[in-house]
């Protein structure tokens, strides 16, 4: 059976991990290389690394720390932040990225996303949403979450579903960093309208939230950030709890 | 040992070398007919549209000499696809080397297959040592049904193939160069074979 995943977000600046990362045993935690070797070990399913501050000086260390991460580590990973071109993108995958994810630059023209899934495949384009609701409607941001759109959530995730998506990354920036749980009424809204894999991102503070947003059947996967990274969640035992609340997972 | 890994321009091949690398196999990428003649192992990768890649295989000059390959062959994903007989994929004819026609999964489930499943009835020294229920991670929205030549089945929305054997052809519908301990086990045991 197919399981639901279980994926560690690492912020990238300057081929570095940035935010402070707390593990114990790790004697370098801003060295992403291994912090994904630890996270593979312990189980993460996929791993998304995010070059936050993608430039055009930067993007090479970028690309050997892609090449890095894909020489030690054996399951698949995402990177994101900066791809505005096929050229780009295809810098990324062979560097040995999985797939890469798009944001900003999609939004502002849709066709990247036609561009990139007809060069490389449905199955390695991930579109990233940052959305807020505002008044009961879900609108999209751009930037990072700065820049408001006018563009509706569950229009703009169907349009790029059209496009070519391969999946969506959905970050509700109302539950980012609250650690309250999953924006799981507007998930199952994008899980039940698109075909294609939905990422729930934004709101993780502890175990039961897993729990709800696959028990609700409002996502493939989920994503966080800090609570794995500070160690307030170990994702061995993440796992073991949705195992034992009758969900399929990877142990 | 000899392993070459089939370089025609598609996919993300720089996994499968990585992979081997870290089994201390130096793996080179080519499509020169000489050096594939010459390895003791062949890997056959593929991302993308079946259509694409068959044009670039060809373009390579690889269509007439993979089926006539007497080394172990190793298809991943799209490459275990193209070693079938035909693809609904762009109405794609393939190698013809597994008797398997490739099918588009319906939308009753999403599209595409994403992420780790299990494989079960495992019927060949390819997967010695992997236990039934192992997890491989996969990602396609095109399957090859189950077959006499099925050696290991996976189930979505239907039971599939997730590996297909002919003679010296092995083919794999998962990734095993990034299904984590048990994907390498299976690399290992191809080239043990």
């Amino acid at each position: 059976m197919l399981t639901k995943r279980i994926i560690p977000c690492l912020d990238i600046k300057n081929g570095r991990t940035v935010k402070g990362v707390n593990f114990v045993n790790l004697r370098d935690a801003g060295d992403p290389v291994a912090l994904a070797k630890q996270y593979a070990e312990q189980g993460a399913d996929e791993l998304v690394f995010l070059d936050i501050a993608a430039t055009l000086e930067t993007r090479t260390t970028t690309h050997d720390m892609v090449r890095e991460v894909a020489r030690q580590i054996d399951i698949p990973f995402t990177v994101g932040g900066g791809v505005r071109s096929v050229e780009d993108a295809e810098k990324l995958l062979k560097s040995g990225a999985d797939k890469v994810a798009v944001n900003s630059s999609a939004i502002k023209r849709p066709a990247l996303i036609k561009e990139l899934a007809q060069t490389f495949g449905n199955q390695c384009i991930v579109v990233a949403i940052d959305a807020k609701k505002l008044n009961d409607q879900w609108m999209e941001y751009l930037a990072g979450g700065t820049i408001p759109t006018d563009l509706k959530l569950f229009d703009w995730a169907k349009t790029a579903e059209s496009l070519g998506a391969g999946e969506i990354l959905f970050t509700s920036m109302n539950h980012d960093g609250v650690k309250t749980g999953f924006a799981t009424k507007a998930l199952k809204t994008l899980s039940t309208s698109l075909n294609i894999p939905i990422i729930a991102s934004g709101g993780a503070g502890l175990k039961n939230h897993f729990v709800d947003v696959f028990k609700a059947d409002a996502a493939d996967a989920a994503l966080a950030a800090s609570v794995f990274h500070f160690g307030e969640i170990s994702i061995t035992d993440l796992k073991k709890e949705l195992k034992e609340h009758n969900i399929s997972i990877r142990l | 040992m000899k392993v070459t890994i089939l370089d025609y321009g598609a996919g993300n091949i720089q996994s499968v070398q990585f992979a081997l690398a870290r089994l201390g196999i130096d793996a080179l990428l080519s499509n020169d007919k000489e050096l594939i003649l010459s390895s003791d192992k062949i890997i056959f990768p593929g991302v993308g549209h079946a259509t694409q890649a068959m044009k670039q295989l060809k373009a390579a000059g690889l269509t007439d000499l993979i089926p006539e390959l007497k080394q172990d062959v190793l298809g991943i994903c799209l490459g275990m696809q193209l070693l079938c007989k035909h693809s609904e994929e762009g109405d794609t004819m393939g190698l013809g080397v597994f008797d398997a026609e490739i099918k588009r999964f319906s939308n009753s489930v999403k599209v595409p297959h994403m992420g780790w499943n299990t494989i079960d009835n495992l019927k060949s020294d390819l997967f010695k040592g992997i236990n039934t229920g192992a997890y491989m991670y996969s990602v396609h929205s095109y399957y090859a049904p189950l077959t006499k030549q099925s050696i290991a089945k996976t189930s979505y929305q239907l039971p599939f193939s997730a590996a297909l054997h002919h003679k010296n052809f092995y083919g794999v519908q998962f990734h095993p160069e990034k299904s984590s301990v048990d994907g390498t086990q299976v690399l290992t045991n191809f080239l043990n074979l």
